[in-house]
C-alpha cells in the first residue's frame, strides 16, 4: 500500500467464473420478479387492492434483499455490520404504520362524517 | 484493504483498538452509515406519499371508466402510459419498466466493475465502469422525457371550473388528480434523479482515476467498491419508488 513508484507492476488475478455467474443469476432473479410484478399489475383486478398491495410489498422486499445482500455484499460482511445497518430500519416500519394510520383517519374524518 | 479477523490479545476486546471489529475500512463504514441515513430520507418521502394518498379519496369505479379528477387520487397506470416515439398508443407502465430494466442492468455492470477491482484488473474495471455510466445517463435521459411528458400533459386534459381545460402539471395545478399528486411526483422522482446524477458524476470520477492508474498505484480498488455501494443504493431506492409510486 505504501509503494507509489511510477512503474507499478500489477498482477491481475483471473476472474472467478462461479462468482460472476452468481452475479448474473441475481440480476436474472431481479428481472424475473419485476416481470412478475407487471403480471400481477395487469392480471389481479383493482378490486382486490389489499391483495395487490401486499404482493407488491413482498416482491419489493425480496428484490431489496437481493440488491442489499448480493450486490452490496452485506450478507457476507461481519454480522455486527449487517445488523448495525438493518436494525435501525425498524424505525421505518414504525413510521410507515403510524403515518398510514394517520392518513386513513384523516380520510375518515374528511369523507365519512 | 481492511485487515479482517485479527486475533485480539488476551484480556482485550475487539473494541479496545488495534483491530477492525466490523471488518471494513473507515471509508466503507461511513458510506454504509451515510446510506442508512439516506434510506431514512427516502423512507420519509415515500411514507409521506402514502399518508397523503390515504388521506385522499380513492377512485371507486372500474379501471376502464377511469377519468382524471381532482377529487380522487389517480390510478398510476392511467397517468404513466406513454412511451417515446409511440405517440397516442396506450402502453401503461411500459416506459417505467424499461427504466427499471436499465437501472438493474447498470447495477450488474457496477458489481462486475467492483469484482474486477478486487482482481486488480484495470481494463475490466474501465469497461464495466463505462457501461455503468452509460446506463446511468440513459436512465437520466428517460427521466427527462418522463418529466417533460408529465409537465406537458396528455390530449384529454382536465376541465377547470372557469370553463377552460388544463393540460399537464405544474406545482400549483395538474390534470391528473389532486395537487399533491404532481408535487410528490416532482419531489420523489426528482430527489431520486438527483441521486442518479451525482452517482453518474462519482462513477465518472472513479473511471477517470482508474484510467489514470491511481488505484493501481494505490494498490487497491476500494474506491470502486464504495461508489458501487452508492450506485446500488440508487437502484434500491428506485425499486421502492417503482413499487409505491407506479404500481400500488
Amino acid at each position: 500500500m505504501a509503494h507509489s513508484e511510477e512503474t507499478t507492476h500489477v498482477t491481475v488475478i483471473p476472474p472467478d467464473t462461479a462468482k460472476i455467474k452468481k452475479l448474473w443469476m441475481t440480476a436474472g432473479i431481479l428481472l424475473v420478479i419485476t416481470l412478475l410484478e407487471f403480471t400481477v399489475a395487469f392480471t389481479v383486478p383493482h378490486e382486490y387492492k389489499d391483495v395487490r398491495v401486499w404482493i407488491f410489498i413482498l416482491m419489493t422486499i425480496v428484490k431489496a434483499a437481493y440488491i442489499v445482500g448480493e450486490f452490496m455484499h452485506l450478507r457476507y460482511e461481519a454480522k455486527i455490520l449487517m445488523w448495525s445497518i438493518l436494525i435501525p430500519l425498524v424505525f421505518v416500519v414504525w413510521m410507515l404504520v403510524a403515518f398510514i394510520y394517520e392518513g386513513t383517519q384523516i380520510s375518515v374524518a374528511r369523507f365519512f362524517h | 484493504m481492511a485487515s479482517t479477523s485479527v486475533a485480539t490479545a488476551p484480556g482485550r476486546s475487539a473494541w479496545d483498538g488495534g483491530v477492525s471489529p466490523m471488518g471494513a475500512s473507515y471509508g466503507k463504514l461511513m458510506m454504509w452509515f451515510f446510506l442508512l441515513s439516506d434510506a431514512f430520507t427516502f423512507s420519509a418521502l415515500l411514507v409521506t406519499y402514502g399518508m397523503v394518498r390515504s388521506a385522499h379519496q380513492a377512485y371507486a369505479g372500474t379501471v376502464e371508466a377511469f377519468k382524471f379528477s381532482a377529487s380522487y387520487w389517480p390510478i398510476p397506470e392511467k397517468v404513466f402510459e406513454a412511451v417515446p416515439f409511440l405517440h397516442g398508443v396506450e402502453l401503461p407502465l411500459v416506459f417505467v419498466g424499461i427504466m427499471t430494466f436499465i437501472l438493474i442492468m447498470s447495477s450488474v455492470t457496477m458489481v462486475l466493475a467492483v469484482e474486477a477491482g478486487h482482481r486488480m484488473d484495470r481494463v475490466a474495471v474501465e469497461k464495466w465502469m463505462l457501461w455503468t455510466i452509460l446506463g446511468g445517463l440513459t436512465f437520466l435521459g428517460c427521466q427527462a422525457w418522463e418529466w417533460s411528458h408529465f409537465i406537458h400533459g396528455a390530449e384529454t386534459g382536465k376541465a377547470v371550473a372557469d370553463g377552460t381545460t388544463y393540460f399537464g402539471a405544474s406545482l400549483t395545478h395538474n390534470q391528473y388528480g389532486p395537487r399533491d399528486f404532481a408535487a410528490f411526483f416532482f419531489f420523489i422522482t426528482g430527489f431520486h434523479g438527483t441521486h442518479v446524477f451525482s452517482g453518474v458524476v462519482l462513477n465518472f470520477l472513479i473511471y477517470y482515476n482508474t484510467v489514470m492508474g491511481v488505484y493501481d498505484r494505490r494498490g487497491h480498488y476500494e474506491m470502486v467498491e464504495k461508489v458501487g455501494l452508492y450506485w446500488h443504493f440508487v437502484d434500491l431506492v428506485w425499486v421502492f419508488v417503482f413499487t409505491f409510486f407506479y404500481l400500488v
